[in-house]
């Protein structure tokens, strides 16, 4: 526990982190472990290429969106609060945990992963999936394996079977709406980090 | 058809009759079969007595005269009982069904056991013994199999290997578990003298504990289906029931072997030697079973030639991997389990559409009728005074065992399982679990093939068996409904297949693999990709036709899938409004298919209609190219209407009606894409009009039979008519149809005014027989389906009648409808035909039956 707690006692405001992300400190240490892996040059931060240097990611169809979701607008890098925090969206729900009633809506709910996989299709960040939006999610994801028309007559498909205010775009509220049915606990959590 | 082939031969080889069976039961047979009770008895006497003349006679070598009609039931004695008494399960199935009030209430499995009794009654007061039972060889090799097969053929892939490793902890040390438990409770109450005096010692204890801890598929899936639990609870269940038979009987041939070895011999080297064999039979079983998933997947891959049979290559090689398992001393129901779970994502891929449509109904019907067959025999079976031997203390300790340590078991581990799944198993699935422990045909199979040498108490343990599979598939059955919903176990919940969801899951599959690659760990998403990676690039290129390795996305063919829906409840819908139109406007999206998606995917994606009419038009092979440039939009309703006089009026009044009918098609359209197809029925009033007209005239020409020539004679006709039309010269190359030798005549001479008249409204339809057609039609507006395209959106009022005369079912819906249009107010074409049938004297013999 002596190392745990002096490794910990080096990252500062862990409580507060701990709180908010609801991770344990063995989580922490070795998301830091980890932070400080990638972060090769020391800097205390990453930067795109930092995650670009993963290899495996960079084989991922939509890979640089799921980096370009640790990135907020303008910035260009990304500190370990930042990092913990979006991973914690991963975190599975935990149904023990007693909910305190003023607490803030925890990062893990199922709005908050929703909107997570929102974002990496609303690269405009107009709060809409426009059809190009999702055309360029199908064709990275569907690869060479189906030809532009194709790919164009399932977007429009996809398109209408969520889009309830016929406007040709998918809004947030239509997209939870249109995976009501999903169980997004399930599909987007990862084991480990429970 | 090979599977009838296949099937009638499994059927010949059904025996599920002691040998010695007497004639005189076939009567008692065939009185149930009729459920006629009353005639019974007499019967009886008087075919017993007319068969044994008549097997007299047959067995006579001499014949002083020569026999017109021999009686030769000895010939087909065996056969014909299995005919039979399929005939009658099946028939008791249909009972069963007949009233779904009592259905939800008792389990069809439970009915079929209690009619089991009934008919084993009959045969009982008819024939004083049991003559017919089920006997193991027959279950295990003849109605087994394809139970199995079908089951793991249409496993939910997906959801059992991700759930694979509770399925195999249940399955394995849930087993040994239930078997060693329960042997040895049992061995300490009868220790206790809780039973009396039997002459059973631990190892019979235990073999008997190892064949009642077999949860039975058949049981548990005729009743979890009607419960539609959560599909993690299903699969749950449902592979565990199915792998757990297979580790019963590797258990239950291990303790047997302890049985018939001794007590004394037993030392550490031998039960060393027991576990060393468990572990090799289950897991040499599984790789047999997978060995031949990869002969049938490569089998697939080139039986293109043989579309025919190529289903039954699956069922055949199937049960050989069954069959092959038990030569080897391997688990058979193991090793057809993976055999179709395995297989079953790349035949697929590789056989042709129809073929994988054949293949799940052949299966289907299998499966369920030995499944029937199952029961009813199982009710069969307890009419018998020979194997009840009563002994309360053991029979009731039995039962109290094995629903005690189900459930210690199924809590036990699934505590552990919960230890470190990511969506724990609650507390009421357990419990859910641990009830659904439904005992059936297996463990009765295992029980009858007992060896009464080795066990002396083999009668008692089989009534035993058969009370616990009473209990638990009747009473446990009965009651798991109410359970479910008392205990408010997570239903399944029914949705449609949806594009977005679909979308969603593979982007969060993605997003899960770089989430793990990012925190540097290795989960679970790192091995399905590892896993998928690995298959993309080795197992499919060995086990797939590289065709369909090009277009195997999953997506896409979600994709392709709901299109076929809609196109299927399109269709269906359309006729059940009993418009002609929408008949047709299949062919809208028939042809939209094809441009969309490119002339390299029309034979993946098979459109249905290229399919059916390359199917029906059979008989002359007429290939699609062809049909399609022949054809010309001659509709009728335009032709039938015109008089030579006031030819133009009419064009305008068809014009007007066109425009209506295409207004509020369009509006249906536009409704149907939706996934939840609902007509508005306050639109347009024309096509409401339209439609009571329509169906009035159905109904007043329903009585004339007309137009039901045979196919043949139509295609020569059409042939004809193209000569004629060759000779004709018709200027606008218009190729008549069945119905359309009236506007022929008028095409004649009329032929100017209609050829402009097409040009400007059948823009899209006269394409079809121009090259130039498909360019046009290839502009497509993306923003919409294929069926909500404006340009088109004309089109399948205009096509109403191309191609449909050929086939003749469809004729005989057209004909009435056709003459309807001739005969009616708004055309007033009564008189026409008179004027019409003279240029065309070839036709008339075509024309006499639909207008006599």
């Amino acid at each position: 526990m002596g190392s745990t707690n002096s490794t910990l006692l080096k990252i500062p405001n862990v409580e507060v982190l701990m709180q908010e992300t609801g991770f344990s400190p063995a989580h922490i240490i070795r998301l830091h472990d980890r932070f400080k892996a990638l972060d090769k040059e020391g800097r205390g931060h990453l930067c795109p290429h930092d995650f670009g240097a993963i290899k495996e990611l960079a084989m991922n169809p939509i890979g640089d969106r799921i980096i370009g979701a640790f990135f907020s607008p303008g910035k260009e890098t990304v500190d370990f609060h930042t990092f913990v925090k979006i991973l914690a969206h991963f975190r599975p729900v935990d149904k023990d945990r007693p909910k305190e009633p003023n607490s803030p809506e925890p990062i893990n709910s199922r709005s908050n992963k929703l909107k997570f996989a929102f974002q990496l299709y609303d690269q405009d960040k107009d709060g809409k999936i426009s059809r190009d939006e999702l055309l360029q999610v199908l064709r990275a994801m569907l690869g060479m394996q189906v030809t532009d028309e194709q790919l164009e007559s399932i977007a429009d498909r996809t398109i209408q079977e969520a889009d309830l205010d016929r406007d040709d775009a998918i809004s947030f509220e239509e997209f939870r709406k249109s995976l009501e049915k999903i169980n997004i606990d399930h599909k987007m959590s990862i084991r480990f980090l429970r | 058809m090979a599977f009838l082939q296949q099937f009638a031969l499994l059927l010949a080889l059904l025996i599920i009759f002691s040998t010695s069976c007497k004639t005189a039961m076939l009567e008692v047979d065939s009185a149930e079969v009729g459920l006629n009770y009353s005639l019974k008895s007499s019967a009886i006497e008087n075919i017993s007595t007319s068969t044994n003349d008549s097997t007299g006679g047959h067995g006579s070598s001499t014949i002083t005269t020569l026999p017109i009609v021999i009686w030769k039931w000895h010939h087909v004695e065996t056969p014909y009982l299995v005919a039979l008494w399929i005939l009658t399960c099946w028939l008791c199935k249909l009972v069963a069904e007949l009233n779904h009030n009592i259905t939800s209430v008792i389990p069809e499995s439970g009915l079929l056991i209690m009619m089991g009794f009934i008919l084993g009654g009959i045969v009982w007061g008819a024939d004083k013994a049991q003559t017919f039972k089920l006997i193991p060889v027959n279950f295990f090799y003849y109605l087994l199999p394809q139970i199995v097969l079908d089951a793991s053929y249409c496993m939910p892939n997906k959801l059992f290997f991700s759930n694979l490793g509770a399925i195999l902890v249940h399955a394995v040390i849930g087993t040994c578990w239930n078997a060693g438990t329960v042997g040895i409770a049992l061995w300490g109450c009868y220790e206790g003298g809780a039973m009396g005096n039997l002459n059973i010692g631990l190892l019979q204890f235990l073999l008997f504990g190892a064949l009642m801890s077999a949860v039975d598929p058949v049981a548990v899936i005729a009743v979890f289906e009607e419960v539609h639990v959560n599909e993690v609870l299903y699969i749950l269940v449902f592979g565990e029931s199915l792998l757990n038979d297979g580790v019963t009987v590797v258990l239950y041939n291990v303790f047997d072997a302890f049985v018939s070895l001794g007590g004394p011999k037993i030392n550490a080297a031998e039960i060393i030697k027991g576990i060393i064999s468990f572990f090799v039979v289950s897991f040499g079983g599984s790789f047999l079973g997978v060995v031949f998933a990869v002969l049938i997947s490569m089998l697939t891959r080139v039986t293109k030639n043989v579309q025919v049979i190529e289903a039954g290559f699956i069922i055949v090689l199937g049960y050989l991997s069954y069959l092959t398992a038990e030569m080897l001393s391997l688990s058979a129901i193991l090793s057809i389990t993976f055999c179709g779970v395995c297989c079953q994502k790349y035949i697929t891929a590789n056989m042709d559409e129809k073929s994988v449509t054949t293949l799940r109904y052949v299966l289907k019907v299998m499966a369920n009728g030995s499944e029937t067959m199952i029961f009813v025999f199982l009710g069969l079976s307890a009419i018998d005074q020979n194997i009840w031997v009563w002994n309360t203390g053991f029979i009731l300790l039995t039962i109290l065992f094995i629903v005690i340590f189900r459930f210690m078991g199924v809590f036990f581990l699934n505590w552990l399982l919960n230890q470190s799944r990511l969506i724990p198993i609650d507390l009421t699935d357990q419990f859910v679990m641990g009830y659904g422990g439904l005992r059936g045909a297996v463990a009765y199979g295992l029980a009858a093939s007992l060896d009464e040498k080795k066990i002396p108490e083999k009668n008692l343990m089989l009534g035993t068996t058969l009370i616990v599979v009473y209990f638990t598939v009747i009473l446990q059955g009965i009651t798991m409904k109410p359970l479910v919903q008392w205990l408010k176990v997570k239903r399944a919940a029914h949705s449609d297949l949806k594009l977005i969801e679909k979308l969603n899951n593979r982007a969060f599959d993605h997003i899960l693999s770089a989430v793990e690659d990012i925190c540097g760990r290795i989960g679970d998403n790192w091995w399905t990709r590892g896993w998928n990676r690995f298959e993309e690039n080795y197992i499919s290129w060995l086990l797939m036709k590289p065709k369909a390795r090009k277009n195997r996305d999953y997506l896409f063919s979600i994709f392709h899938k709901l299109n076929l829906e809609d196109a299927v409840n399109y269709v269906s819908e359309g006729e059940r409004q009993g418009s002609l139109a929408f008949i047709r406007s299949d062919e809208v999206a028939n042809v939209d298919f094809k441009k969309q998606f490119g002339s390299e995917f029309t034979d993946v994606m098979p459109d249905i209609m290229v399919n059916m009419s390359n199917y029906e038009l059979g008989i002359e092979n007429f290939s699609v190219t062809s049909i399609v440039k022949d054809t010309i939009p001659s509709v009728s309703l335009d032709i039938h209407g015109k008089d030579r006089k006031n030819a133009a009026d009419d064009i305008n009044a068809h014009h007007l009606l066109q425009q209506h009918l295409y207004r509020s098609r369009k509006n249906h359209r536009h409704k149907f894409s939706r996934s939840h197809f609902s007509i508005n029925q306050s639109e347009d009033e024309v096509q409401e009009i339209f439609q009571r007209t329509m169906r009035s005239r159905l109904e007043s020409f329903k009585s004339a039979k007309m137009g039901v020539n045979p196919a043949k004679k139509i295609t020569k006709h059409h042939k004809k008519d193209l000569t004629h039309k060759m000779a004709n010269g018709h200027p606008d190359g218009t190729d008549h149809l069945y119905g359309d030798e009236v506007d022929s005549a008028v095409g004649s001479e009329t032929g100017a005014i209609r050829g402009t008249f097409m040009r400007d409204t059948y823009t899209v339809r006269a394409g079809i027989e121009n090259p130039v057609f498909l360019p046009a039609m290839d502009s497509p507006t993306h923003s919409s389906l294929p069926w909500l395209m404006e340009t088109d959106a004309v089109a399948p009022s205009q096509r109403a009648q191309w191609r449909l005369p050929w086939t003749p079912n469809r004729l005989r819906r057209l004909a009435p409808m056709r003459v309807s249009t001739c005969s009616t107010d708004s055309f007033l074409m009564a008189d026409l035909e008179e004027h019409e049938e003279k240029p065309q004297t070839d036709h008339e013999e075509e024309i006499r039956p639909v207008f006599d």
